[in-house]
């Protein structure tokens, strides 16, 4: 038993974490009460007035709906690409010992390791030496490869907490490799495997830097942001897409958070 | 952990039937020959990423040993180390002088705002509260990064909140006086280097915060008791138990930042001046330059730095703190 349980902690210790905390989330409240300001040109504070009529203009521009439509399609096909290898791997890695086995983590986490840009432009040069033109199909590479690493760190963690004994109970009793892992293995693995997934989602959603280098001409959401951000045309409509961003993200993150809260504190570590 | 779920349903038999055929043939081979198993499962996705990962990087490197010929624009498919040579350029040396010093600043400036925050979370928050500290950070570092990156432009604006905010509290001089000081000021907050730098802070923060929280967790309570029952000042045993062994997890957390901070192009392209970072340059140089052998070259700065950088941290233990 630890003494320090109970302790009160100095005040200067928790003005400076509060107001860390503070820096951390004050300014993705704001995009909150940006998307209902009444301005149009500038991002003037405090916002002139008040308004919902942007939500409206916003539902109504087929250019955003395209985005989100490809970058959901994008995010669901690399999520189920990720889920395959990233569970095989997290299979392979922990449930036996065998030679090249740190190489092969290595290998897993070497993409999210190295800058985006390394990513995005060594994806490029080999589309380009090998003459693959850009299609939907070269963004989900791009996107599958960073998101293996999501999944398997998932996986690894509740392969390592489940018990081996059980696999050994099951091919006892009589089950073959393939029931034993229907009835035995994913029932155990299931919600690591739904968390990784939703990360996997989250972050394919919101990935800008590798994708710039991948998608040709192509816009998903983040695409279509850094256009605005950098030549901006509807400042309103960018300010209600930032904010559902917030919001299409969050959801996956909680609820991953939810599924792994006991035990592996793994959801997004390693992002 | 709930054990129900690992059964197999009530209505299934407590014995499964053995499934005979090619099902079964295949189900024992598995079992007597583990290393076709583990053959099968390793492939995919080894494949996948030796072919699509490793596979890219290495025409990335073969690129970088190409050369553009300067009259045709067109890349000379040859063997030379010119572009290297191209890399050593004032101009170049410049920009990567400019990106390692904006990482080390940005990597120096996350560990002072993430200690008390992982400290906090690490030694005195319990139960509820670790678990609104634990979200409190994941919540931010998965958030959209470019909504990250548009919200601090709101702010940093000239008729932005924060120029609102020390108007109300008269302290807009401080502001003015800043914003002429020579390299990091500018017109207004969003155009200068202080921006570009507050943005990447903020940005990189929660990568900092979670290694030094889970370096501080692993410190036993009662050697801080032990230091203080032995006489130490509070300043004491922070300087002389507490920070050296945080210090794996600040280096481990200092990959991240540094790593990123010399990656990025899209923060001070958005956010800073003109001056290029790396990351810019290198995306110009493959865009609109189409000089693509170059900006392979520059790709190869961040990496061997990162080399040394992960050889050091690796002496330092960060390893064990990540």
């Amino acid at each position: 038993m630890r003494s320090d349980r109970g302790q009160r902690a100095p005040l200067g210790l928790k003005i400076a974490a509060a107001c860390g905390l503070l820096f951390l989330h004050l300014p993705i409240l704001l995009i909150f009460v940006y998307a209902f300001t009444t301005e149009e040109k500038s991002f003037v504070w405090p916002p002139p007035g008040l308004t919902t009529q942007w939500f409206a203009v916003t539902w109504n521009r087929p250019d955003v709906w395209e985005a989100l439509s490809l970058s959901v399609r994008v995010a669901a096909i690399s999520t189920t690409i990720a889920l395959v290898l990233g569970t095989l791997c997290a299979a392979a890695v922990s449930r036996t010992k065998f030679f090249g086995r740190e190489t092969i983590s290595l290998l897993v986490i070497l993409p999210i390791a190295l800058p985006g840009i390394i990513t995005g432009i060594a994806l490029r040069s080999a589309f380009s030496l090998a003459d693959i033109p850009f299609s939907f199909w070269t963004i989900v590479l791009g996107h599958a490869t960073f998101c293996v690493v999501v999944v398997y760190n998932n996986a690894v963690a509740r392969f390592r907490r489940t018990s081996g004994s059980m696999i050994e109970a099951s091919m006892d009793l009589g089950a073959d490799g393939f029931q034993t892992f229907r009835h035995i293995m994913l029932p155990n693995i299931a919600t690591a495997l739904l968390a990784g997934g939703m990360l996997a989602f989250a972050l394919s959603f919101d990935e800008v830097i590798v994708t710039t280098f991948t998608a040709g001409q192509q816009q998903t959401v983040p695409i279509w942001m850094l256009e605005e951000l950098i030549r901006p045309r509807q400042r309103p409509v960018t300010n209600v897409v930032a904010m559902v961003v917030v919001l299409v993200t969050l959801l996956p993150i909680l609820f991953a958070y939810y599924l792994t809260r006991d035990g592996d504190q793994i959801a997004g570590s390693g992002k | 952990m709930s054990f129900d779920a690992t059964m197999p349903r009530a209505t299934a038999p407590a014995i499964l039937p053995g499934s005979g055929g090619m099902r079964g043939a295949l189900s024992d081979l598995f079992w007597r020959r583990p290393k076709v198993l583990l053959l099968l499962t390793l492939l995919p996705p080894v494949l996948w990423l030796g072919i699509v990962y490793i596979g890219s990087l290495f025409a990335l490197l073969a690129q970088s040993f190409f050369s553009i010929d300067e009259f045709s624009g067109l890349i000379n498919r040859q063997f030379t180390l010119r572009t290297y040579g191209d890399l050593l350029q004032a101009a170049n040396l410049d920009i990567i002088l400019r990106t390692v010093t904006m990482a080390a600043l940005v990597t120096l400036a996350s560990a002072v705002v993430a200690f008390p925050i992982a400290y906090y979370a690490a030694r005195y928050a319990r139960g509820r509260w670790k678990a609104l500290f634990y979200l409190g950070v994941m919540l931010p570092l998965w958030s959209s990064y470019l909504v990250k990156i548009y919200a601090w432009k709101l702010i940093l604006a000239k008729e932005g909140i924060l120029t609102w905010l020390l108007a109300k509290l008269h302290l807009l001089w401080l502001l003015d006086a800043w914003l002429s000081l020579p390299v990091v000021g500018g017109n207004s907050l969003s155009v200068s280097f202080t921006g570009t730098f507050i943005v990447f802070v903020y940005v990189w923060l929660p990568f900092m915060i979670l290694p030094v929280q889970a370096a501080l967790e692993r410190v036993p309570g009662n050697l801080v008791e032990a230091s203080s029952d032995l006489g130490a000042s509070p300043g004491q045993t922070f300087r002389n138990v507490l920070f050296p062994l945080a210090l794996p997890g600040i280096v481990a957390g200092s990959i991240f930042t540094f790593s990123l901070t010399l990656g990025d192009y899209i923060i001070p392209q958005i956010i800073g001046t003109s001056r290029l970072f790396i990351g810019q340059a290198v995306y110009s140089q493959q865009g609109t330059a189409g000089n693509v052998p170059l900006a392979a070259a520059f790709t190869v700065v961040p990496i061997v730095i990162m080399g040394f950088y992960l050889w050091g941290a690796k002496r330092m233990g960060a390893f064990d703190a990540l």
